[in-house]
Parts: C-alpha cells; structure tokens; sequence
C-alpha cells in the first residue's frame, strides 16, 4: 500500500480548508506539489539514499491534521520555558505548526528584520515570500511534496540587506496531542547580501504516550557575505517521529555553520542538501547523534561545490548504544569549474554494545582537478588503555565510561560558535550520558535543569 | 601493608609472572630492577589490576584483604597507586574534571562527602606545586599535548592529590632529562610519610640517586632473583645484571 495515498486523499478532500487556514504561495505551491506525489513512490527502505529509514512505516499510521486551524488548549509561553541561562534571546514559540505570538521578542529586532508566521508573511509580504517560497526544495523529494501539499504554517525569517540580529534568535517547536498528530512545518529563511543573524531551534515533545510525527522542510536563502548559524536541538520523545528536510542555496563569501543535535528522539530522519553556487562560501555543518534504547538516527548530507573557492567542513558524531541505530551518509560533490574547491568531511562514531549498530557511507565525487578534499569514517569502542588509565586513578568503570562519552562530543561542542550556548550544551551532553535516559521528561527542558555537577 | 606469594601471571596465553614473592611495610621504598622484558611492568599492571593480564596462581594481600579480588577502582580506593610508565591520553577530559571524579569516587568510597569546589581548587594549586605543574596543564585535556616529563610530573601531581597508602612507580625516570628527573623524585619524596610505601620500578641506578630505596629486588624472567640492600644499586650500575643472573643460575642447577 502507498503510504502516501492517505495524505494525497485528505488533501484532495479538504483542499478549501486546507487553503482556508493558509495563503498566498503557499496555497499558489499545493496543487504541484499533489501532483508531484501522486506519482512519485516513497523510497523503500533499503534504496540508495534511505538504507536505514522506513518512510513508508513512519508516514503510514493515521495520523491527525489540525488543518481546521484549531487552536490548541495550551499556552507554551505557560506551560514551557526553554532558557539557555545567561544567554538572551529573541524567543518565539511554534505549537505543532502554529506560530504564537512574540510581539515582545520581536520588538527587541532590528528595523526591518521580520520574524513572523509564514502564512501571515504570505499575505503581508506576498512579493517576498514568491520570491523565495518553494525555490530550493524541489517537490522530486517526496517528503518535500508532502510537507508542500498539506503545510499551512511555519516561520518566515527575513533579514534585510546589511542589517546585524545581534540578539541570537530562538524557536522553540512543541509538539503535542491526545491522539497521534502530525505538524507539517515550513520554515523559510532569507538573509539578504551582509546580513547576520543566529537562529536556535529547540524541538520538544509533550505527551510521551502518543505517536506524533513532525514534517518539516526548511529553506535558506544566504545572500552574499551573510552570516548564519543554524543550531538546531531535539530532544523529542521516543513516539516521534521527526523527517526534516533542509535546503541551503550560499551565495558568495556567504559564512553558514549548521549544527544538528540529537539529544532525545524516537526515530529522525535530517537531510542536509547545501549548495555553495557562488565562490568563496564557506559552511561548517555539524552534528551529533546520542541514541541509546532502541532510537534511531539517520543523518544524510549532500554538498554542493558549485562554484570555485568555497570551503565546507563537516564533522558528524554518534554515540550509538543498546539496540540504537545510527546511520550517516554524507556526499560532497564537487561540479566540474570549482577549482580550489577544499572540502573535508568527517563522521566518527562511537558503538559500545553489541546490539548497537552503526552504519556509515562518506562519499566523495569530485569532477574537477585542483580541489583540496577528504572524507573519512571511524567506528570504534572506547579504548581500554583509557579506561584502565581512568579505573586506577578511582573512577568506577560507568564513571569513566561516562566520561570518554563525554569527550567524544567535545570537539563537536567546541564547534558552536555562540559561548553561551556552548556552555549550556556542554552541561546537556554531560546530563545526558550521566543519567539514565528514561528519566527524560519532555514536559521540563532539559535546557533548565539546573545540577551542581557542572559548578 | 603487601604481601604476594608466589604469584604467576599471563597475558595472551603467555606467562611472564612465574612466582612472584614480595614484602613491603609501611615507610618502605623498594626498588624492582631488572633488564627488559624481565617481568617489572607485568608486576605493576597485575598488582594494579589490569584485565590485560591474568592471574592464574598464587595470592596478593593489601592491609589484610585480597587485593585480587578487587576491581582496579577500588584497589586505588584502598591506597594504591600506579605510575604510568606510558601515561595514557584522553582528549576532551580536562585534569580538573578527572581529579575531581577521581577524589569524590574515593570520598564516596570512604563513605564521605563530595569536596566543594572551592576545597578542591584550593587542593589542586597546594600539590600542583609540588612538582611545579603548570596550572594551563591543570586546565588542559589529561596528558594530551604533555611533553615526556610533563606526563611524568602529571603522575606525580595526581599521586600526591590521592595520597596513596603504597605507590608503584613504573619507570618513572625513563624519557627524563635530569631536572625533571630531580624535579619528579624531589616529589616523591616530599609526599614520603612513616606511614606509606613506594615501589621504584626502574631500569637504572640514576634516579636511586635521588629516591633512596631500602631494599632492591632483581627481577629476571618473572622472578625476584635476588633482593639485597642499596649497595646493590651501585653493584649493577658498575657489572650490570648479568653476573647476577648467572650468579642465580648456578644456584639453581646446584
């Protein structure tokens, strides 16, 4: 059975409501998009590109829209605090797919920066969001069909030409639902030539009892000589689901980090397509996988190099335990005319128990001659002569196994170029790996606990 | 304080400890010589308890209970400490979080509180000093990037923030030029009390110099061939250990 049919047929049901709730470009992109999916085939697990993800299991529950724009009965703002102490940010709130109010983050933006629901953006700023809406993820993806078709909401990000967000921006996503819901969301970001800005995705759950499924495409426009951080932070349940596709187009010098870390989830698939088109860009894309118990993670990445002197480094970093599955496949392509192309990529993967696997495939395709690149895998287990070192100075064998985990991410760490944030997700891995994984409560952010371990 | 009886052990299959007997008390420094491949770091990784090696015969007591029953965490717990001869890296842990871990695991051990963090600041500056350990050392990840003798002070300094009951030091001399030679035994000595024991485990008489044992013990094919007191140091320094093998040989045969 098409897993896919289900969604096709609510949409063809529905389409006036679904539009109702929604606008402009958005509405303008759905019936392409439908048609994209009605003849396309989910990849069946095992394909090229999806070895180690079911798409067609975890899209075929039935799961519940909220396409009738109903407002949920909670209030995140109340119900949730996420604070990376001592660092401020500009935080904004997205329940399911509903974008909260934040008329008090927004007034700490700079003039002409726009953070905003994307369907009211569609509507005030029509020549806007046409411009950018549906340019860099293409509905060949399916799940980018499916998030097109049925996607109502999200966050418009706009920064004008020039202008600096010092204020690093902050969305907090929750999902939630009595029964098994799914939150098609849309986030589209356009930094126009020079401008900055820092933007911290923290993705919880609420409800650990009840499947949900977050769809979510991201799109960013990076101008030239724009600056972007993209820190994004699950720590879902392990019901979730989480399929997130990202498109990145770098135009020249354009300076990206994007950093994906997995804290807590239930089964993710992120796929990372960044496109360097003009010389000069330089991106630094990162992440971190922690699973244990029987979550799974599977990262893919693709480079682009597309145009001459642009740089990209990618390193990828799981601790992989129980029966988790990691899987990393990471490509660089480099385009026939990107000279000077240096482009490294690294994935490193730590595997402590038997039932634990892990599943890594960097590749490389270069058609061009003068380029500077390497990939490399690693797959290991902790180093004995380091745990006796650490047993014969005291520790207790979980102590120092605790420990080595802890380093392992610590380059990863070193990575994140917010000192704030750095501190605070230092102080999350440590938690991490120091308890027991099923004390995780979605309901509080880890991003508050407060221990004095870290004193 | 330790007592081992004929203790045999192997790694791989292969025994390289074949009757071991040793005596050590309290305010005691012994010095195990012997030529490479003879048994010295076998003896210190076993009485440390590393998995590596096995045990298959003969008893080891520390202060009255059976050190080999004992997992290598709570050896350490009890009092005893080992000198790395190749002290062993760890990126991403910091000294200050491992001494940390390290003391409070022995606290909770004794059945005592966790050390404040001012306490133990304070504790880390008082015994970096003893073996002038820079304090950008303290800071950094265990032993990375630590020059031969920046290691070797480092396993000094963690010696004296543990205050080890009997210490084993492994060629602690080896890959030292002589400052460091004097700055790490002027350490040892310093942490020397009536009350604890050392182990010097070394190839030469040059840093018996300056740690002055008691008792010196040739160790040769894994045995103690002969044990004899510090002029012995001076005997091998000057004919080498090959009169004393052959010496224990004909004995043997006879």
């Amino acid at each position: 059975m098409n897993a896919l049919k289900q969604y096709i047929d609510l949409y063809l049901a529905n389409r006036e409501l679904i539009d109702r709730g929604s606008a402009g470009a958005l509405n303008a992109l759905r019936p392409a998009a439908c048609e994209a999916l009605s003849v396309a085939t989910l990849p069946r697990k095992g394909s090229e590109d999806y070895e180690h993800t079911d798409l067609s299991a975890i899209l075929s529950p039935d799961f519940g829209l909220n396409i009738a724009r109903r407002h949920l009965a909670i209030d995140p703002a109340q119900s949730f605090s996420c604070r990376v102490p001592s660092l401020s940010t500009a935080l904004f709130f997205l329940t399911g797919d509903t974008f909260g109010a934040a008329d008090r983050a927004r007034a700490q933006l700079p003039e002409g920066v726009i953070v905003c629901s994307l369907a009211h953006a569609a509507r005030e700023y029509p020549q806007l969001v046409d411009r950018y809406y549906g340019k860099l993820a293409p509905l060949s993806n399916p799940l980018v069909a499916l998030n097109s078709m049925l996607v109502q909401d999200g966050v418009f990000i706009y920064v004008p030409r020039g202008v600096k967000v010092e204020k690093p921006l902050q969305l907090v996503s929750i999902l939630n639902g009595e029964i098994p819901m799914m939150a098609v969301r849309r986030l589209l970001i356009v930094l126009e030539e020079e401008a900055e800005a820092r933007l911290l995705c923290c993705d919880h759950t609420q409800g650990a009892d009840t499947p949900l499924l977050n769809l979510q495409t991201i799109e960013i426009h990076a101008g030239a000589r724009s600056r972007f951080d993209l820190y994004e932070l699950e720590e879902s349940s392990r019901l979730t689901s989480r399929l997130s596709s990202l498109y990145l187009a770098m135009e020249a010098d354009a300076n990206l980090l994007l950093d994906g870390i997995t804290l807590f989830n239930g089964r993710t698939r992120n796929e990372y397509h960044c496109t360097l088109s003009e010389p000069g860009a330089t991106l630094r894309l990162l992440g971190m996988g922690i699973e244990d118990d029987s979550r799974t993670l599977d990262n893919y990445t693709l480079i682009r190099h597309e145009a001459p002197g642009c740089y990209s480094d990618e390193l990828m970093k799981y601790v992989v335990e129980d029966n988790a599955t990691g899987a990393f496949s990471g490509r660089i392509y480099v385009a026939p005319g990107a000279s000077k192309t240096e482009a490294y990529q690294a994935n490193r993967n730590m595997v402590t128990t038997p039932g634990a696997r892990m599943f890594s495939k960097p590749q490389l395709e270069i058609y061009n001659d003068d380029v500077k690149c390497s990939h490399g895998t690693a797959i290991g287990q902790m180093d004995e002569k380091q745990l006796f070192y650490m047993q014969q100075r005291g520790l207790s064998l979980p102590v120092a196994h605790t420990l080595l985990k802890q380093a392992f991410m610590a380059d990863v760490i070193e990575g994140v170029r917010l000192q704030p944030l750095r501190d605070r997700l230092r102080m999350l891995v440590d938690m991490r790996f120091a308890a027991n994984s099923s004390d995780h409560d979605c309901n509080t952010c880890a991003m508050q606990e407060q221990t004095d371990s870290n004193a | 304080m330790l007592t081992v009886k004929d203790l045999h052990a192997t790694i791989g299959g292969k025994e390289i400890l074949r009757g071991i007997n040793l005596e050590v008390h309290p305010g005691e420094v012994h010095a195990i010589m012997g030529p490479n491949g003879s048994g010295k770091s076998t003896l210190s990784m076993v009485l440390a308890g590393n998995p590596a090696y096995e045990v298959t015969h003969g008893e080891a007591t520390f202060r009255g209970k059976n050190l080999l029953e004992m997992t290598p965490d709570v050896r350490s717990h009890e009092g005893l400490f080992l000198g790395f001869q190749y002290p062993v890296e760890i990126p991403g842990v910091s000294m200050v979080n491992f001494m940390r871990a390290a003391i409070n695991e022995k606290r909770k051990y004794l059945g005592e509180e966790p050390m404040s963090a001012t306490e133990f600041l304070k504790l880390m500056r008082e015994k970096r000093s003893i073996v002038d350990l820079d304090s950008k050392l303290a800071s950094r990840s265990v032993n990375e990037g630590f020059s031969g003798g920046e290691k070797k002070r480092n396993e000094i300094f963690q010696m004296a923030m543990l205050e080890p009951r009997l210490a084993i030091l492994d060629e602690t001399d080896s890959g030292l030029d002589v400052d460091a030679l004097r700055i790490v035994a002027e350490g040892v000595n310093k942490l020397r009390t009536p009350e604890n024991a050392t182990i010097v485990i070394t190839h030469y008489q040059r840093l018996l110099d300056y740690i002055k044992p008691q008792i010196i013990h040739v160790l040769y094919k894994g045995r103690i061939i002969k044990t004899a007191g510090p002029e012995l140091a001076l005997e091998i320094e000057e004919r080498g250990f090959d009169h004393i093998i052959r010496e224990a040989e004909n004995a043997e045969k006879s």
